[in-house]
Parts: structure tokens; C-alpha cells; sequence
């Protein structure tokens, strides 16, 4: 299996959301595998459910999500330690990956993402005969 | 890696491999750089709201104190357990304990304080102390 980053900026939002600036930044994430899966945690703090799109297509995987600013009503930021923006990140995947049982959660700002393999790309012990 | 021939955003370049540098120095060192979770501070005439990012904790992880002119949070960002270290393609994500402490431009009400944890923010909504609102003054006319 592998997993290698697509260097790849977000599209250009369609002309009606063109008013809403914001930055976009690369969440951090955590990949691993199992011997039935590739598991993928994504740090997205401030995205909801609704607002999160995670795309596999031709093998490329792209997480895409979005975040409304902190309504801080009439009270002016005084100290800021990080910006909100929206998260983006493409990776490419080899071709091994069973589409239709991807399962994608959002719990607490963290995504986490099973993309199981297919069954051609689990690893088989081959047993081998001997002759005499 | 892969590199491009070409300067469309230079700052992309240097992210990845500050990205990647990142990767090389925590698996080297076995710890990540930095689990405390940065925060943003906003002040209102009475009250100030500080709101940080931690995700993938639940408030009961989350030991939240206020003392003076001190916002103090402490906590766990734990990994994920059974994974061992072999098993993995990347590891950026912050975890490890963290214990930090924020200063706040007045002292607030200990009794008056409410936190809220919502999509991996945190937000704590504090009311400055009785003797640091503002108060008005009337001038009596002699």
C-alpha cells in the first residue's frame, strides 16, 4: 500500500462564494495501516459534520473542510495564536482500496477515516509444495 | 518526495518540508513538538471569551482553572492506542500531555466562568472581577 501527498491547491470557489475570503491551511493528519486497512486521523477543529466533504476519486483522496469564524460579538481579539480558515488536503492512493466500504467519522474535531482494502491487496501466505 | 520545477508558491514548498522536518525530528526524538493547544483571546467591555483548538479530547479530559488574572488548562491529548509505531506512513498529529497557562489582561470572577467544547474548540467565557469593571462616576455639580 501507499500514500503519497498530491501537491495541490483547493479550487477556486464558485463565483457566488466569492465574497467569503478565507485561508486555507493543511490539517495534520495520522496514517496508518492495518492488515485490512488504511486508517487516516485528520486534526479539523471548528469544522461540523455538514461542512466536511471527503472525495475519493481515481484514487485520489481529497478532505475538504470548511470552518465559520468564532462569533466573538462586539469583543475585540487582544492575543491570537491561530487563524481560522478552511482545511484542504489531497493525497493519492495505490489502487487497493474497497470504495464502497469507506467509512468517514467526525467526533470532537478529529476525522477518522477506514478505507479498507480490496481483497486482491491483502497480504496472502502462499503455500508453497515441495517435490521430492 | 517529489520535487516541481517551478515557483508557483514557494511558501507551499516550505511548508511541506517543514512538514516533513517535523515528521523526521518527532519520530527521531519520539515525542511531538508541541501538544498545548494555542488559543485566541477576545475582550469585551465586561467579560473575555478565550477560545482554543484541542481537537479529539471531551471536556472530562479537560481540567480548566481560573485564578486572579491566570486561565490555566491542563489535559491529555492521548494517541491512538494499539497502533504500533511501525504500522504507520505519517505522523503529524500533536498528542502527549500539555499544562499551560494564559494570561489575561485583568483578573476575572473564579465563580462566574463557563467552558464549552464543541467540533474540537474550546471555548471558556469569563467575567472580569467586580473591582476591574468599568464604572461610572457622577460628577456632582456643587
Amino acid at each position: 500500500m501507499s500514500i503519497v501527498e498530491r501537491d495541490e491547491a483547493a479550487p477556486t470557489r464558485a463565483e457566488t462564494e466569492a465574497t467569503r475570503q478565507v485561508r486555507q491551511f493543511v490539517p495534520d493528519v495520522d496514517i496508518h495501516e492495518t492488515d485490512d486497512s488504511l486508517v487516516l486521523l485528520a486534526d479539523v477543529p471548528g469544522v461540523k459534520g455538514d461542512q466536511l466533504t471527503v472525495r475519493l476519486e481515481k484514487n485520489v483522496l481529497t478532505i475538504h473542510g470548511r470552518v465559520e469564524a468564532l462569533d466573538a460579538g462586539a469583543r475585540s481579539l487582544i492575543h491570537a495564536e491561530y487563524e481560522t480558515g478552511d482545511y484542504y488536503r489531497v493525497f493519492s492512493l495505490s489502487d487497493e482500496i474497497d470504495q464502497d466500504r469507506i467509512d468517514a467519522k467526525l467526533k470532537n474535531g478529529v476525522l477518522t477515516l477506514r478505507l479498507p482494502k480490496a481483497a486482491r491487496a491483502k497480504a496472502r501466505k502462499i503455500d508453497v509444495s515441495t517435490e521430492s | 518526495m517529489a520535487y516541481r520545477w517551478g515557483f508557483a508558491d514557494p511558501w507551499r514548498e516550505l511548508r511541506q518540508l517543514q512538514r516533513e522536518m517535523s515528521t523526521v525530528f518527532e519520530s527521531a526524538f519520539g515525542r511531538p513538538i508541541e501538544a498545548a493547544p494555542p488559543c485566541n483571546v477576545f475582550a469585551g467591555e465586561n467579560d473575555l471569551l478565550v477560545a482554543c483548538e484541542i481537537p479529539g479530547v471531551t471536556l472530562d479530559d479537560l481540567d480548566i482553572s481560573v485564578m486572579g488574572d491566570t486561565l490555566t488548562l491542563k489535559g491529555e491529548r492521548k494517541p491512538a492506542d494499539e497502533v504500533g509505531a511501525e504500522a504507520y506512513h505519517r505522523r503529524e498529529r500533536r498528542t502527549g500531555p500539555f499544562n499551560r497557562s494564559i494570561q489575561l489582561p485583568n483578573r476575572v470572577d473564579p465563580n462566574n466562568v463557563e467552558a464549552e467544547y464543541e467540533d474540537g474548540v474550546l471555548t471558556v467565557h469569563l467575567n472580569k472581577a467586580a473591582e476591574e469593571k468599568p464604572r461610572k462616576i457622577t460628577v456632582k455639580s456643587a
